[in-house]
């Protein structure tokens, strides 16, 4: 009955082919966007800073491993990675060229982190599945290793830190410590929408079909004219960038400065992997549900269950956290196996037909 | 006639050996190209080539005893990684769940064996020694039981026949579950292994020969015999028990075993309590060498080239894979290491297993994929 | 039913608490501490942890806080995990910490550029960035008594002392065993000029985080070179398990000298006999013979309000926890006598923490007499590079061995100053001190 798109004609093939060809979800969409606008300036800084950017940064490479993993069915265990690629190429860019606006560096960073998933990515055409996921963990492991062991990657820091230096645009301070954090959250927003809409023409164009090919059967896709080849590796190069970026925000935006080779570890990778299956593999909505699920949810239960009384601090909370995550994971993968997009989309079912039940 | 004589040999030599003896072939090529190398004066002393090439082989050709010493350090990591890769293929044979908390089962199970014993001696007053220590492991391997008839309960049950990513996913999750209730219950300190107590033996044995020395920890000989027994005892009971055979027919086939009246429960049951008792005996040696913590949780992830060189479904290449993967990585930490500025240990052996990978994708012992439209 | 009560007696006990805590809020010092009960080095910092918490029950109890004011004590989990340390550092934003104590360096290079903006020092003692001594560059965070250059100086000097003098230094092969970290990497810049110096051959051996209990290729690596001293700058579960690799690849262990980090009961125990001779570096006395150490046990530990074991007290971390809050209670009293307010802010707290003056009389004062060498923070030196000594595990506990080492401070201050330049450079618009300087009393 809300949600219902009877009565909306497409009356031309450009109607047909829009994002959003129901009116229903052009509104929603439009209020969400409004809310994320407003959004900054009515939560408390500690919201801001801790759950909204993290989110923001970390949901870009959610995407990023969804088109890997959702849409072509090569699961990558790389992820923090390239993440990683991206944040010491946006360093190094704006170190050496300091004239050039940093937005334009974060995107940049993201050709590199391709550069390297591509390479990375090339065993994918001998292997597939689980063996897949465990030969991408040599690319994790090498490019954490390398941002300990190559000093010039950091500028030869004695700490063998980056810091993020103090970059403008139009003269307001956007990365660095003085920089408000609406202003880092609405660039970061900026980013997200930018990338999720290249992400969603991508997959729902001729690249994404043959990316969805590659997944239901690479042997099928190749019969059918697909390169498998191109395609695989484009996945990865696509998927990269997107990781490339996300560590640029996350490093740049968020952090604010990494300490070379802690940050971008395997536990990382392990968690955006698993914000996308939670999310729900091949959906782009799930992917931001995913990123949710392993940003806010512990920040949340740690930081809010003594606001609401129940006394538990410190590393009490800490481990009864990581108990309450782990034992809902495994009801929310035993409810509903394809992620929360899924109960998101029997939710629009069921508005679609209510009040009756079906 | 040497087309002759290959066919007559070819029912005694097994691809898998040609492939052998083709490889050993190449490489003795290699070596002696190397040596020729060296000796035309092509690659001087101090070059890159001399470096990579010559110096570490000097290097081992100088210090035989050093060679010797990082052979059997190499030779025990391999039997430890096996060990851990041996829980990952049991699971993954007989459930299609690649089970990524086998690590903190390692680490669950040893902090159960310890903790109980610190329990035992400290707040109940009994007396520490092999008595109580025997009684924890009893109480450790217990809690293995319990554990694996909870996750079949609880977590496989419900989840049957998903996606093996959906599969991984939950295990992570038990993962998450592990770490925190085992903090939860015995706190984040590490703790020591109750190596005496449990009986095993502690100290080592020095070698004087080839003009140096060698060090061979008592420990370290309990621990590959033990593995040993352990392999062997875990082949016969697949091969000769009716529990064993049952698990066999599943690995092959869920609809098949279920149709002759196999239990998959009760088998799923089973085989992750021998992952759990396999976790608790690598969970025992690690700590016996080092000390019983949380970061103990990331050996397990070494397990991982040893599976994929291995292959998923295989015992044998679980066993293999571990001594290559393991033997490799302190060769080539000790010998190339220093060229890269060391600590270059947590990617060789990934290196060394896509390697392997190129060449049979399915890895060294895996069965062979056949896809079909 | 059963369910109805339950939520009521949840609200009820909410309401209390919030009641509870406003209260508390307006005449009690908010003090957020980090620390990490969990993860991977938990081993190292639990018993820190409980050092400070214990001390600061302990002045609650006994003294009703710090100048009548009780100190609202918090502790905030970070796994040693960045995001989580931020996480923390927000948390005591918003309760209005009066001090930031990062337990990691990366969350201390993520904090400090916010110091100055959110009005909280930051104290990092020992650890962090070492350029961060420099008080006219960076006036809001401290790192005293000592900084990671200081320590390889002066295991250098302790090397140089059992060799017998520094010109026996020469052809000698000295290593660093690192965790590869910033962390372990830090004293290598040091360690280089000292071995051009000198002429001693420096070899590095890096212990990835992901190896740190799987040691035995850089235990063999050092066989091979006929490594004569190993330094070890590591943390967590790697210091126990390099003092067994050490005794199982023959190398003599009281060779092998551990970094202030790498001196846990803990590190050398797990090892038995075989740990009997490692060294560590240390700035203050272990044991519990000191009167604030048992007014702790009086206190806290016998009202069962610690989380420590009894015989865990007076180890070498738990002291070194108590040390740290004797330094932040001297600094709150400070800040109390230089502002005249009850309850001061983190404004007056970086005041008092400049004023820092730890004089043989205020340790005593404090209740551990001799437990530390004393030393005296300026505007300029937040480090103050006091000295260290070296202790010795006999198989029980540790055991003094060296007189104390002053660390040179002519070669060490130069290169920090240096560095704080280079930092300030780096990052285009950091502020000029404006800070007044707090004049010692």
């Amino acid at each position: 009955m809300f949600y219902r798109e009877t009565g909306q004609f497409k009356t031309n093939y450009t109607d047909d082919m829009a994002i959003f060809p129901i009116r229903q979800d052009r509104i929603g969409i439009a209020i969400i966007l409004a809310i994320a606008l407003i959004l900054p300036f009515v939560v408390s800084e500690f919201v801001l800073k801790t759950i909204l950017l993290p989110f923001l940064a970390l949901s870009v490479a959610v995407i990023g491993l969804n088109i890997l993993t959702g849409y072509t069915g090569l699961i990558s265990l790389g992820s923090a990675g390239f993440m990683g690629v991206g944040a010491y190429a946006c360093y190094k860019l704006t170190t050496i060229f300091p004239e050039v606006n940093i937005i334009i560096w974060i995107f940049a960073s993201g050709f590199f982190a391709a550069a390297v998933g591509v390479f990375f990515g090339l065993p994918s055409l001998r292997i597939k599945g689980l063996y897949l996921a465990v030969a991408t963990l040599a690319a994790q492991f090498f490019l954490q290793w390398a941002f300990v062991r190559i000093p010039w990657l950091f500028n030869y820091n004695p700490s063998g830190a980056i810091e993020v230096p103090l970059r403008t645009l139009f003269g307001m301070p956007i990365t660095g410590p003085t920089a408000e954090l609406e202003v880092k959250y609405l660039i970061c927003l900026g980013f997200v929408i930018g990338m999720t809409w290249l992400a969603s023409n991508l997959v729902h164009g001729r690249i994404g079909r043959s990316w969805m090919a590659v997944r239901d059967m690479d042997i099928a896709a190749e019969l059918m004219g697909i390169k498998l080849l191109n395609a695989k590796l484009l996945a990865f190069a696509v998927s990269s960038f997107f990781c490339g970026v996300s560590g640029a925000l996350f490093v740049f935006l968020y952090l604010g400065g990494a300490e070379a080779g802690t940050e971008f570890a395997i536990r990382l990778s392990f968690l955006i992997l698993f914000a996308v299956i939670i999310g729900g593999t091949g959906s782009m909505i799930g992917s931001f549900f995913g990123t949710a699920f392993i940003v806010a949810l512990p920040t949340i239960l740690k930081f809010g269950a003594p606001a609401i009384g129940i006394a538990i601090t410190g590393a009490t909370a800490e481990k009864i956290v990581l108990m309450i995550i782990g034992a809902l994971t495994i009801y929310l993968l035993i409810v509903e196996p394809h992620g929360l997009a899924r109960l998101w989309q029997i939710m629009k079912q069921k508005l679609r037909v209510w009040p009756f039940p079906y | 006639m040497s087309a002759v004589t290959s066919s007559a040999l070819r029912p005694l030599l097994s691809p898998a050996l040609m492939a052998t003896l083709k490889g050993l072939g190449i490489l003795a090529a290699i070596a002696l190209a190397i040596v020729l190398l060296v000796h035309s004066g092509a690659m001087p002393k101090g070059s890159i080539g001399h470096k990579v090439l010559a110096a570490p082989f000097i290097d081992m050709w100088d210090l035989p005893d050093l060679l010797v010493q990082t052979l059997w350090e190499g030779l025990v990591a391999g039997v430890l990684y096996a060990l851990i890769a041996l829980g990952f293929v049991l699971i993954f044979k007989a459930s299609g769940v690649f089970n990524f908390a086998q690590g903190i089962m390692v680490v669950f199970s040893a902090l159960t064996l310890v903790g109980s014993y610190e329990i035992m001696t400290q707040r109940m007053g009994l007396p520490p020694g092999t008595v109580v220590a025997i009684l924890a492991l009893m109480i450790a391997i217990a809690t293995m039981f319990v554990l694996a008839w909870l996750v079949e309960r609880i977590v496989l049950r419900p989840l049957v026949n998903q996606n093996e990513i959906i599969m991984l996913m939950a295990t992570v999750g038990l993962t998450y579950f592990l770490i925190g209730f085992g903090e939860y219950i015995f706190g984040g300190n590490p703790k020591v292994m109750i190596t005496a107590q449990l009986g095993l033996p502690v100290g080592q044995t020095q070698f004087n020969i080839l003009g140096g020395r060698v060090n061979i920890q008592h420990l370290d000989v309990a621990a590959a015999v033990i593995a040993s027994i352990m392999i062997a005892g875990l082949a016969f009971f697949f091969q000769y028990t009716r529990i064993g055979r049952a698990l066999r027919a599943v690995a092959d086939s869920h609809k098949a075993a279920l149709s002759v009246g196999i239990s998959l429960n009760q088998i799923w049951v089973i085989v992750w309590f021998t992952a759990g008792v396999v976790a608790l005996v690598t969970g025992i040696m690690w700590g016996a060498r080092s000390d019983v913590s949380f970061a103990l949780e990331i050996i397990a992830l070494k397990a991982l080239p040893v599976l994929i060189l291995g292959g998923f479904t295989s015992v044998p290449g679980a066993i293999v894979g571990g001594l290559i993967i393991g033997i490799g990585e302190k060769m080539g930490e000790g010998y190339w290491g220093p060229l890269f500025g060391g600590g270059i240990e947590t990617w060789l052996a990934y290196v060394i297993a896509l390697g392997f990978l190129l060449f049979r994708p399915q890895g060294l012992f895996g069965e062979k994929i056949i896809e079909r439209i | 039913m059963m369910f109805k009560k339950l939520a009521l007696s949840a609200t009820v006990a909410a309401s209390v608490l919030t009641a509870g805590f406003a209260a508390q809020a307006q005449d009690a010092i908010n003090f957020v501490h980090n620390t990490y009960r969990t993860g991977a080095f938990s081993g190292s910092g639990i018993p820190v942890g409980d050092g400070t918490r214990d001390y600061f029950t302990m002045l609650n109890n006994r003294d009703g806080g710090i100048g009548g004011v009780k100190i609202n004590f918090e502790e905030c989990e970070t796994a040693y995990d960045t995001r989580r340390s931020v996480e923390c550092y927000e948390q005591g934003k918003a309760k209005n910490t009066v001090l930031y104590v990062p337990w990691s360096t990366g969350a201390t290079l993520a904090a400090i550029p916010r110091a100055h903006i959110d009005k909280i020092p930051i104290f990092s003692m020992g650890y962090g960035l070492s350029a961060s001594a420099v008080g006219d560059v960076f006036p809001w965070v401290f790192n005293m008594p000592i900084t990671y250059w200081d320590g390889a100086n002066a295991f250098i000097q302790h090397v140089a002392q059992q060799e017998g003098g520094f010109d026996k230094l020469k052809g000698k092969t000295i290593g660093l065993l690192h965790l590869d970290a910033p962390f372990g990497k830090e004293p290598i810049p040091i360690l280089e000029a000292l071995a051009k110096q000198h002429g001693f051959n420096l070899k590095l051996y890096p212990v990835a985080p992901a190896e740190m209990q799987n040691q035995s290729s850089v235990w063999l690596t050092i066989r091979r070179d006929r490594t004569d001293w190993v330094y070890n700058q590591g943390w967590g579960a790697m210091n126990p398990t390099a003092v067994r690799e050490a005794a199982r690849g023959g190398f003599p262990v009281n060779r092998l000298v551990g970094v202030w980090w790498a001196g846990g009961d803990d590190d050398a125990r797990p090892a038995g006999d075989a740990g009997k001779g490692y060294r560590a570096l240390n700035w203050h006395q272990t044991g519990a013979n000191f009167p604030v150490i048992q007014d702790i046990i009086k206190h806290v530990v016998d009202r069962g309000q610690s989380l420590s074991a009894k015989e865990k007290v007076g180890e070498n971390l738990y002291n070194r926890g108590v040390y740290q809050a004797i330094i932040i209670a001297e600094a709150i009293k400070n800040a109390q006598a230089i502002t005249g307010k009850k309850v001061i802010n983190g404004e007056d707290m970086r005041r008092g923490l400049e004023a820092l003056n730890m004089t043989e009389a205020k340790w005593a004062a404090a209740g551990a007499p001799a437990f530390a060498s004393p030393f005296r923070v300026t505007c300029s030196d937040h480090n103050s590079q006091s000295a260290v000594y070296v202790m010795e595990w006999d198989g029980k506990a540790w055991k003094r061995l060296s007189a104390d080492i002053q660390p040179q401070k002519e070669q060490v201050r130069p290169l920090l100053e240096e560095a704080a330049k280079a930092f300030a450079t780096s990052n285009a618009g950091w502020p000029a001190r404006t800070e007044a300087c707090q004049n010692n009393s």
